[in-house]
Order: structure tokens, then sequence, then C-alpha cells
């Protein structure tokens, strides 16, 4: 199984590369790509770099446009598609039925992944993008278990990629306004979810609010773990409890699910975090390389290769082991 | 321009559901009507042998029918709910998943609220595939309504124009979730909050819905002020969907005002009435935050 | 998102209590010089900033008796050390000495240091981010910039060399092995 790797900036790549990463995936410094936070991301020229870097490793880089492009200014997208594939990249992730066509029909040798922002949730719905737009892999929504999984794959005769460790959305991705309701800033449209513009912390004798635009997401205790105002992580007041009603503040770690993905036919093992530091992504890089070496080699994954990246905090196995199943 | 009642979102008694839809038949001005299960792929078995008749009695009172298809599909059983959709009838299918569009291959159909349209290039790919009239997302901003109604011209634009927004949707049920419940023996709590269950901030402030997987504004959308602008962009439809208030009210509200006969602030102050204290949004549409509401600044 | 429990440390009462005494110009024309021989080596560092280019921000190490004022005007930036913060800064991030330099330097994640609660971070958050970042890709070794220049007070350095070798990073270090935490169901 491949391990694609997140790049935010030129250092984080080279540091996910180094780390041992199969592939990186990264984005433009604009709204083309649904990590478009301040301070991220590639020019077109620092791409061609990156990706130079890369291929001499014999790394692959996959480039994120993933966000839907804006009526009347479709231009930026396409000009995103071209920038990435004249910079080398080997492969564009994508989401728009209209940016697909077009990439599909402008370069017909391009390699196309269905992004996770498709949310192609079964194999009709990967079929369609299969057979209208040539598309080679899909990014699984993260609202399947692993026998779901494993059904797609025998069914849709396609590479399938699926996400194993970082932030978690528990919405079906690329179909979710809770941002854009609270902010005017959207995932689909700015490639923002609960944008930092809008976010403030108050600290009020030792405990801190966050707050997003109008509205308070979370309170926290003086010694309880902060988390971002994350709209579906926050907690809520309804007349039947008060929390944490979508999610807690968790992050989605996989690790010991490898061997069922494997088995299950999975192509690629995702991780999460375009946005987080460059210690964050050697670290978690390091670690998943450790266990899919101890894969590779039917040895078991031993806790120490993971505790690097488990420290402390609080992870889930998502939908990939459903209780409700 | 024309009003379209979206589906019932919310897990409704099959009996209340069926006397909606047969007052909505015999009462409310209403040119389209959107029958069937978008939310939950378990509710649909409580009410699936009323929806003939029910189609039946809107088609005898003049009305056009659509099948709406499930807005998220991941299992077996809802993969089979979606392909019957189109069998053995020639009613037209609103397709609210891409899953959908295998199975309306070739046959005239509809785009619905669910379905990524953003662009113009979407658009048409969309149109040259068969559909005939298309529901925009419902965060789009006024000028990307503009945009899309200008480039395609020979597709019926509908924008969502009053009820909850749909703000997303999940493989979990957070009533299930929030009653201790799974999913798979969720006990149907969700009926037990038939316009939603209120998720309010932690200082009490209105913010969010929860209905089973969907997750809704706390606000209804409300675009009676706007009527005009959709109409001079080329929106020739409006979809109202369906809360516990008086529903007939609110289409003969909006019918009224979309024809000029009702001034737009007295159309809001009509709903205010209707909707009983429920907070208005059109902040989507004015591209801002979605929650927000402006006045629409009208010139006498 | 990672949550980080392991604080990272904080001074010595002693080292603090040491260092109070110390008079503010020499600090400020060092660091100043830090800035421009880090600036020499990273010319874009603060291009990256983009919009945010010309934020005012304030570090406020919460186990040192200063604190810096840092002004990224992309044509010449500024580093100003005060006793505290003025007001109408940006934003402001405080937290200890050790935690702030290993997050410029990319040993610590910050994400996990707020979550963890060893900085406060407050004001206009996207300015943070900004900085964050463009801080993040210029792969900086802020120590070794400033021991590299500093001369007589190199032994002040190697202090805080030795500090940071000691302390695990929040994001890889000791805390709970992963039989402790919690690996929850998903619903």
């Amino acid at each position: 199984m491949e391990l694609i790797c997140p790049a935010g900036t030129p250092s984080s790549l080279r540091a996910a590369v180094d780390a041992g990463a199969d592939a990186i995936y990264c984005g433009f410094r604009n709204e083309t790509n649904a990590r478009n936070f301040p301070g991220l991301n590639f020019s077109p020229e620092e791409l061609a770099d990156g990706v130079a870097y890369a291929h001499r490793k014999g790394v692959k880089v996959l480039v994120a446009i993933n966000t839907f492009p804006r009526a009347g200014a479709i231009e930026l997208w396409r000009r995103a598609v071209g920038d990435a594939l004249g910079a080398g990249a080997d492969a564009l992730i994508l989401c728009d039925i209209g940016l697909m066509s077009y990439a599909a029909e402008r370069y017909p040798a391009a390699r196309l992944h269905v992004s996770v922002q498709a949310a192609a949730a079964n194999a009709d719905a990967i079929r369609f993008y299969m057979e209208r737009f040539n598309a080679k892999r899909v990014v699984l929504p993260r609202v399947l278990s692993v026998s779901e999984i494993a059904a797609i794959v025998r069914e849709a005769g396609c590479e399938v990629e699926v996400f194993v460790f970082g932030g978690l959305c528990v919405m079906a991705e690329g179909r979710c306004s809770l941002s854009s309701y609270a902010t005017g800033l959207s995932p689909n449209m700015n490639g923002v979810c609960s944008p930092a513009s809008h976010v403030a912390y108050e600290e009020k004798g030792g405990a801190v609010v966050s707050r997003l635009g109008d509205f308070t997401i979370n309170k926290f205790g003086k010694e309880e773990p902060a988390a971002y105002p994350t709209l579906c992580k926050g907690r809520f007041r309804t007349e039947i409890s008060t929390g944490y009603i979508f999610e807690d503040p968790v992050s989605l770690d996989a690790a010991t699910l490898l061997p069922s993905l494997r088995k299950a036919g999975v192509t690629a093992l995702k991780i999460e975090g375009r946005q987080r530091s460059r210690a964050y992504i050697e670290n978690v890089v390091r670690s998943f390389r450790e266990a899919l070496a101890a894969l590779e080699n039917e040895q078991p994954i031993s806790e120490r290769m993971l505790e690097a990246i488990s420290e402390g905090q609080s992870n889930t196995l998502g939908a990939y082991r459903k209780t409700w199943r | 321009m024309k009003l379209t009642l979206g589906p019932v979102l919310y897990n409704w008694e099959p009996d209340v559901w069926r006397d909606f839809y047969f007052r909505i038949a015999d009462e409310a001005p209403i040119d389209t009507v959107c029958v069937g299960e978008v939310v939950c792929s378990k509710r649909l078995p409580f009410y699936q042998d009323l929806i003939p008749e029910v189609i039946d009695r809107l088609i005898a009172s003049g009305k056009d029918v659509m099948l709406s298809s499930l807005a998220l599909v991941t299992l077996e059983r809802e993969r089979k709910q979606t392909a019957s959709l189109a069998k053995g009838s020639d009613i037209v299918v609103e397709v609210n998943d891409i899953t959908a569009l295998k199975h309306v291959a070739g046959r005239a159909h509809a785009i619905g609220p669910y379905v990524n349209v953003y662009n113009e290039t979407t658009l048409a790919w969309l149109v040259r595939n068969g559909a005939l009239r298309v529901c925009l997302p419902p965060e789009l901003p006024a000028s990307s309504i503009a945009t899309l109604a200008k480039a395609c011209s020979d597709v019926e634009i509908e924008v969502w124009s009053f009820g909850r927004v749909p703000l997303a949707i999940s493989a979990r049920c957070y009533h299930a979730r929030l009653h201790k419940l799974t999913k798979d023996n969720c006990q149907f709590v969700c009926g037990k909050d038939p316009d939603g269950l209120s998720a309010d901030t932690l200082d009490q402030q209105a913010f969010l819905t929860v209905n089973g997987v969907q997750t809704l504004s706390a606000s209804y959308v409300s675009l009676i002020e706007n009527l005009s602008d959709l109409a001079s962009m080329g929106v020739r439809s409006c979809r109202i969907s369906p809360q516990t208030c008086d529903m007939v009210a609110v289409s003969r509200t909006f019918r009224q005002a979309a024809d000029g006969a009702l001034d737009p602030q007295e159309g809001r102050r009509s709903l205010d009435l209707i909707c009983e204290g429920i907070p208005f949004s059109n902040g989507f549409f004015n591209g801002s935050a979605g929650v927000r509401y402006r006045i629409a600044n009208v010139l006498r | 998102m990672t949550i980080s429990h392991t604080p990272a440390g904080a001074f010595p009462p002693l080292i603090t209590l040491a260092l109070r005494p110390l008079p503010l110009l020499p600090l400020q024309l060092f660091l100043s010089a830090v800035l421009r021989r880090i600036l020499g080596q990273h010319p874009r560092m603060f291009e990256r900033l983009g919009p945010y280019a010309g934020r005012s921000y304030g570090l406020a190490p919460s186990d040192l008796p200063f604190a810096f004022v840092l002004h990224t005007a992309s044509t010449a930036p500024t580093i100003t050390v005060v006793r505290s913060l003025p007001p109408g800064l940006d934003a402001r991030i405080s937290g200890p000495f050790s935690a702030l330099i290993g997050m410029a330097n990319g040993n610590y994640d910050g994400d996990a240091l707020f979550f963890s609660r060893t900085i406060v971070v407050e004001g206009d958050i996207e300015a943070v981010l900004a900085l964050r970042n463009a801080v993040d890709d210029a792969d900086l070794n802020i120590l070794h910039e400033g021991a590299a220049l500093l001369g007589p007070l190199r032994q002040f350095g190697e202090i805080l060399l030795t500090r940071r070798k000691s302390r695990p990073a929040p994001d890889g270090g000791e805390g709970p092995s992963r039989s402790d935490r919690s690996v929850r169901s998903w619903n």
C-alpha cells in the first residue's frame, strides 16, 4: 500500500519525502484547494521545485484542486490544472464535475483522482467518475466501514485511497455548509472550514471560550485540553443533553487496521494534515512508514512504532469499525 | 415564478405525511411537488405504500410531481432504493446524489439541492446529460445564481427559498447518538421532533437543528423579500421546504409576493406570523454568513 | 487534531531571577542581529505571510521577565524587547520560552501546544496561523543563529540549547502509551 502524505509548505514536502512518503499531496496558495489557510501552500514555482525534489527521490506528487470552482471565475481553477501538470504533477485530485470534464478533455493523458470532496461513497458513484472522466482512483469519504470498503474495491474495480490518520470530518465531505452558515466561508467554495479569520478565544478566569463568528462553539475548564472551534466538534445544548452532540474533538487513527485495509484491497493510505507543522508531518509519516514496513515483512505492528503520534490524544477508528453495524 | 414544494425532510407519522400532501394537493398554489425520502433510508418503509395515492392525488389536482432520491447512499439497501426510483413509472426523478445519475441515464430528470452545482461548466455538463431542472445548492450567493441562470437559460433553475436549510449529511445518526442508541436500533427517535431537534450554543443561542443523519439550520431561510431579484436573474422556481407550520399559508404568501400582489415586507410580516417567532435567514443569498437576515432595500 | 498533555518545560525560577536585572538594550541589539541574520538566510520568509505582512505580534514568555514585539513589515521586519506587551498588537502568543522557541524552530507542533494549553493565543488567530506557517516553512534554527552571534553571552545560549534538548517535544515524547489512551468507537 502506498503512503500518501500531506505538505502545506515546501519544507513540509521535503520533510515528508525524507521521512518515507510514497506520494505527497499539496495545493496552490489560493481558493482552488480545501486547505486555503494563511501562510500555507505552494506557488507554481514552489510546486515545480517540490516535484523535482520528490521525483529525484522516487516520490510522486499529487495536486489537490478540490474546491468547487466559483461561477464566473472558473478560469482560476483551470489555470491550477494547467499549472499543476506543467509543474510535473503525477495526478490531480479533483471533485467538481465540470473541472473533471475539462481536465479529461483538455489533458487526456493526465491521471485523475476523485477527491474525498466528491463524496463518492458507493460503487455506482465511483463508476460514474471512472466511466465519464476516466478517473483512476477514488479517495473514499470517511463514512464507510472496512467491509464496505472491501465490497467497493471488488465491485468498482478502481484504485481506492482511504484516510488512516488525522482530522476527521464526521459529515459527508464536500456536502457540508456548517462553516458558511456561521461565517460565510465554506470548504466547498473557499477551501476553509471554521476559518481562523472568524475564530476568537476568550480567556475567562482560567476557562477558555472558543467562538466562531457570532457563536460560542466550546468552553474549556482550567485543566481541560482545548480544541480548535471546528463546528462539528463543538459543544451544543439540546433538550436531551449538552455536549459533543456530533463528535468529540478526536482524530482518526486507523493504524491498527492496516492489515484489514490491505486485505480489503486498498491501494493507498492517506494522512490528513496539510495545515499541520513540519514536526507533525515528519513524526506521523515516519511512524506509518515503520508500521508499513512491519506489515510488509509480516511482522506485527508494534505499539512502540506509533507512540510518537499517539501521545495523549483521543483517537477514534472512525467509521471503519462502526459499532452500529 | 413557479413554486416547488421540496420533500418532507423530517420523520412524520405516515398519516400526517399523507394528509399533509393531500392538503397541499387540494389547497396550495404550488406548481411542482417533490415526494420521497431524502434523509434516512430507514424511514421510507413506514410511508412507502402511501406514495402512490399521494402522487395520484397531486397529479389529479394538476401538480407536477418529482420523486426525490436519497442524499447519501452508502448501503446496499440504499443503492437498491435509489435504483428503484426510476423503475416502473415515468415520474421525473430528482437526483440528490451522483449515484442516481446511473439510473436516470437517457431519461429526463431533475438535479436536487444536494448535488454540487457551483459553476456553469458543471451545470452545462448536467444539462447535456439530461437534466431539465436544477435546484441549486442553498449556500450559493446571488452572484453565482445569476451567472448560472444566465449561462444555461434552457434549464429551469430553482433556488432554496423557504425552510430550514440543509447544512450537512452524515453516515451517523445524531438523534440516535443523543438518545444513546445505535443507528441500527434507533427506535426512530427522530419521529419525536417533527420540526427537528434544536441544537443551541452553550449560551442558549438558537443555531442548528438535528434531523437524524441530517443537520439543518435553526433559522428558516426566507427569500420572500428577494423574489424580484430572483426573477430578474432568470430563476424560474422557488423551493419551499416543508416545516410544521402552515405550509399552505406559506405557499400562498409566496405566490402573492411573487405575483406582485403582496409587498415583500408585508410578505415577511405574514411569514413571521405563520412561523411563530422562528428566526429567518437569507445570508447565503446575500453572500454573507448564512445565518444572517438582511432586510431588502425596496424603492417605492 | 493532536491534543498533547505534555507541557513544554518552564525555566527554573533561579534562571528567571538571574535574568530579571538584565538590561534590555544589549538583548535588543542581540535579537535585532539574530533577526537580521535569519532574514539574510531566509529572505523570503515573510513573503509567505501574504496579506498578513505588516501585522504585529506580541510574544510573551511566561517564565521570563520580558516580552518581544515582532513587526512583520515585509521590507524591514523588526523585533523589540519590552518589559511587558503594549496594547494594540494584532495578536499575542504567550507560554514557556522553550515552547515558543521550539515552535519557531519547528520542533514542536503549535496546534499541540495550544490544545494542551501550554501556549495561549489571543487576537487575530488568522494572523497567528500565517506567521506559524511562514516560520515553519523557513526551517529555522534560532538557537544556532543566536549562539553563533552570542560571543560573551554564549553561555546563556548554551543553557537554552541544553534545556531544549533535555525536554521531549510535545509531539513526540513521553506521555501515555498507546494502550492507555482511549480509542473510541464511532457511535
